[in-house]
């Protein structure tokens, strides 16, 4: 169809390179990503009781089994996606980070609850104010705990995501690490994010 | 506010026969004893009470502490006894002057429940307690460098920016924050990797590069 007509001339622009979505890769697209958002693997990382609600939504009356996620993975080894439900303090920073980074490629989180999105009502000196500082996040589920309709309708999303994925975003797989200055995002960037907001104390700090 | 002779607890006179000017003053509030004592006698004043015959505080209820808005007021050491077989309760106070070492000695001679919660009272209010066995940080981290969270003067978001906490809960290794024992890796040391191993031996936990 004269997708494709190699001139045999080095960096010719009709030479495809072997990622650009051509549309043999867009069905080879489809079909990895149709595979992917339904043999999700889900890592549970509950604190508190969005974990609750979690539970309620992998028991049998919602049954996170009907997205493909029929098996839990207690081991981050063998995971797909991180949902971290409930609040994270500083303390359990570093223990995110670290089954974050043990979980293989591809992967994505999802933020469940408004403790792990933003910190909730906990703007305190233990919390960290949304988890995104520390991982990157995919989808993030508000509610103070969210329905399993909630976590689900994230779930969704996340496939959707996923679906809409291609292998020849060079962006896609790149394992975001903690940098050498010890921080994931740049540290004016975790400071916007921990602003205090809404019904929140808004007091200086001393340093 | 100092109650009526006749609703206070009977273990207070028994304890002012006993101590002497060591006992400070008494009340009851909402029904509750409370008897304030110097802080270097606090643990003769709390041995008595366990082992005196009659008096027989045999349970060690809780140990906090208790710093007012107020910044002259000390802060105080409070420990609540119960003895089982009367089903009474009795609040031992003991207060610290701001301006002087916040140190008060241990119980946990006395009660080997103790140990945990002097530990709590020393994490959030940076009250020494004398004597204990193991006094570390128990509800923060090891290499937390901010204070102690409870006190009046401490900021409710703390003392460093938030990129600051993050760095710290984030840079070097992520045991440098917790001990061997908080770990739960004391037995399993030898199937440990060399490098954590020797740091973890050295103990290298506690301090932020």
């Amino acid at each position: 169809m004269g997708l494709i007509e190699p001139t045999g001339i080095p960096g010719d622009p009709a030479v495809i390179s072997h990622t650009s979505p051509n549309w043999v890769t867009t069905r080879l697209d489809f079909l990895m990503n149709w595979a992917r958002k339904n043999s999700l693997w889900p890592m549970p990382f509950g604190t508190a009781c969005c974990a609750i609600e979690f539970m309620a939504t992998a028991a049998s009356r919602y049954d996170l089994s009907r997205f493909g996620m029929e098996r839990q993975s207690f081991s981050p080894r063998q995971a797909d996606v991180l949902i971290c439900a409930g609040r994270l303090p500083f303390k359990l920073a570093p223990v995110i980070r670290r089954i974050w980074d043990q979980m293989p490629q591809p992967k994505w989180a999802i933020s469940m609850g408004a403790c792990a999105s933003s910190g909730g009502i906990f703007d305190n000196y233990a919390m960290v104010q949304g988890i995104d500082t520390i991982i990157p996040v995919d989808v993030y589920v508000p509610g103070c705990p969210p329905r399993p309709e909630g976590l689900m309708y994230g779930i969704l999303l996340l496939q959707k995501k996923i679906q809409g994925e291609s292998v020849s975003d060079e962006a896609l797989r790149v394992e975001r690490v903690v940098r050498p200055d010890g921080l994931f995002l740049p540290a004016e960037r975790v400071d916007e994010l921990s602003e205090p907001f809404g019904n929140s104390v808004h007091q200086t700090r001393s340093a | 506010m100092t109650a009526p002779a006749a609703a206070a607890s009977p273990s207070v006179a028994a304890l002012r026969t006993a101590f002497g000017p060591a006992i400070r003053r008494h009340a009851v509030v909402c029904g509750d004893a409370i008897v304030h004592v110097d802080p270097a006698r606090v643990h003769d004043v709390l041995a008595w009470l366990r082992d005196t015959p009659g008096q027989a505080y045999d349970y060690l209820v809780d140990v906090t502490a208790v710093e007012y808005r107020d910044q002259e007021r000390a802060l105080e050491v409070v420990w609540n006894l119960r003895a089982l077989a009367r089903a009474e309760d009795l609040r031992v106070k003991a207060e610290l002057a701001k301006d002087g070492p916040l140190e008060v000695p241990t119980c946990t001679d006395l009660w080997r429940g103790a140990d945990w919660l002097e530990r709590e009272v020393f994490d959030m209010f940076g009250v020494r307690f004398t004597g204990h066995p193991d006094l570390r940080r128990l509800l923060m981290w090891e290499s937390y460098a901010e204070g102690y969270p409870l006190r009046k003067d401490f900021p409710l978001r703390g003392h460093f920016s938030r990129a600051e906490q993050t760095r710290q809960a984030l840079g070097g290794p992520a045991e440098k924050h917790y001990s061997l024992e908080e770990l739960s890796i004391a037995e399993a040391m030898h199937y440990l990797p060399a490098d954590m191993r020797q740091r973890l031996a050295e103990g290298h936990h506690g301090e932020v590069a």
